[in-house]
């Protein structure tokens, strides 16, 4: 228990490290687009088939569950509600862990075993403003705009699906879909917690990379901790901000 | 070696260097004189690295005093550090480069953090520095295009490019073929004389290093066993510094590893 509240306090320690160090000035915000491109954009295309792939099998799971009621027509109920409550922020939020949350974190350890970090630190120029920093804001505003595409994704697929292959009507699909999502209530807060998952998972990706052994393993084990520990604090924080908001 | 303590970029009294429980440096009183190329050598893990490490400040004594540049170590808080940070330029034995920025990026990068200047002057004087090491058209190279040689020499351009007082080198000789040693000592040497600095260069390659330096210190067996010439750790008959010299396996460094704390 120790040892936990130990980590979690050198995470907030860490975190503040973070704020205190952005100065947008002096190229920072030059290194925070750039990562925005290595982080955000280079995620696009797992996330964009992730989203596909998900709105194809809620489509054909709720369809064959609503027929039994004669309901096969709210189908974009069926997919709207869930996929902007639970699955859209959870799911584009383990994927961006899994591409760029153990990419930050693989970065940073091998930064850290080739002596970039301490290089930095020998010109005088914090390490955390020039290579965590950056990650982290970049993390933090990339994920929100991956869920919204992991989401649209994910809703093409569903009325691919539903209107292609399974021979829903398309009115009834859009209907039911834009009656059923409302934009503050579903939409809204399925981007507060895309918000908070993306400094979760920026925030551990960036903690385990920076504090990595500089040798091999070192590396290794941090990328593997982005992962596992970046998605298991995705799915804690889902429960507890499902309870505040729903 | 008999010129005023205020001629010293460097002093050490009587300093300790400890890493956790384990004593790396015992008691260590040494001076390096302004405008001098020092070397520090030593068998690896003697302490060489450590001594580096106190001087840039990332270890701090565990008691005597240590001075650098005129200024006590360690420093007060960690914007006096890097304030005293500036004024060095530290050469790593991985060189450091940032994998991500081209070679004039790497060296203009302490330029756009530490100063005002304009594009156009900053850019300006990384082709100056990279023209000083010979590589005035490999500013568009990425580092992971580099040579081992050529990385060396990107990484000391960088070093020098806030034209610090004092330049540390730390094992700049590892895994460069005999040419690229070359270059780099006559760099070394060439850069201290012609810019008017002071360098302490961290080695365990004897012959190529006694030949530039002015003043020599050897590290071993927890502390400084030799303080000097060229010429007079040439000459020494001393059995610890024969053998390192020389090279040979066995001697008052033994060849079976102790643990520590048991007798020989």
């Amino acid at each position: 228990m120790m040892a936990l509240l130990s980590s979690l306090g050198q995470i907030g320690l860490f975190a503040l490290r973070i704020l205190r160090s952005l100065h947008l000035p002096r190229g920072q915000l030059r290194d925070i687009i750039r990562q925005c491109y290595a982080v955000g954009a280079r995620s696009l295309p797992i996330v964009a088939v992730g989203g596909l792939f998900v709105g194809l099998v809620i489509s054909l799971q709720g369809y064959r569950a609503l027929e039994v009621i004669g309901a096969g027509s709210a189908l974009g109920t069926a997919i709207g509600i869930p996929l902007y409550r639970e699955l859209g922020p959870v799911l584009a939020a383990i994927l961006f862990c899994g591409r760029a949350g153990s990419s930050m974190a693989a970065e940073l350890g091998l930064m850290r075993a080739t002596e970039q970090i301490t290089a930095l630190s020998m010109m005088a120029i914090d390490p955390v403003g020039k290579v965590v920093a950056p990650r982290f804001v970049a993390g933090v505003i990339s994920l929100p705009l991956l869920t919204a595409v992991f989401c649209a994704f994910a809703i093409f697929g569903g009325y691919l699906q539903a209107v292609w292959v399974l021979g829903v009507d398309s009115g009834f699909f859009w209907s039911s879909l834009r009656s059923s999502v409302d934009l503050v209530e579903d939409f809204g807060q399925a981007f507060t917690k895309a918000a908070y998952f993306g400094v979760a998972c920026s925030l551990i990706a960036t903690h385990v990379g920076y504090h990595a052994e500089p040798t091999i393993e070192g590396t290794s084990v941090a990328t593997t901790r982005a992962v596992v520990h970046g998605s298991l604090m995705v799915l804690f924080l889902d429960f507890i901000l499902s309870a505040i908001l729903y | 070696m008999n010129e005023p303590a205020a001629s010293a970029a460097i002093r050490f009294d009587r300093v300790d260097l400890k890493r956790g429980a384990r004593t790396i440096l015992r008691e260590a009183s040494l001076e390096v004189r302004r405008g001098d190329v020092t070397a520090v050598l030593g068998p690896s893990g003697a302490g060489k690295s450590t001594l580096l490490y106190a001087i840039t400040g990332e270890l701090a004594p565990a008691s005597g005093t240590l001075e650098v540049l005129g200024e006590r170590m360690p420093r007060r808080s960690g914007r006096e550090l890097f304030a005293l940070r500036r004024k060095m330029g530290v050469l790593l034995q991985g060189n450091g480069l940032l994998t991500d920025l081209s070679v004039a990026e790497n060296i203009g990068l302490p330029l756009r953090v530490h100063t005002d200047l304009p594009a156009p002057v900053r850019d300006e004087l990384v082709r100056m520095k990279l023209a000083a090491v010979g590589l005035a058209e490999a500013g568009h190279l990425m580092p992971q295009e580099l040579s081992g040689g050529m990385a060396r020499r990107v990484a000391l351009a960088r070093a020098l490019v806030l034209d610090p007082p004092l330049m540390l080198y730390d094992e700049p000789l590892t895994g460069l073929d005999p040419i690229a040693c070359g270059v780099i000592l006559a760099l070394i040497r060439g850069l201290n004389d012609s810019l008017g600095l002071t360098s302490v260069v961290i080695t365990h390659h004897v012959r190529e290093t006694l030949e530039i330096a002015d003043h020599v210190i050897v590290v071993a067996n927890h502390g400084i066993v030799f303080d000097g010439t060229p010429e007079q750790l040439v000459q020494s008959d001393e059995p610890l510094l024969r053998q390192f010299l020389d090279g040979q396996p066995d001697g008052p460094i033994a060849f079976d590893y102790r643990r520590e704390g048991r007798a020989a």
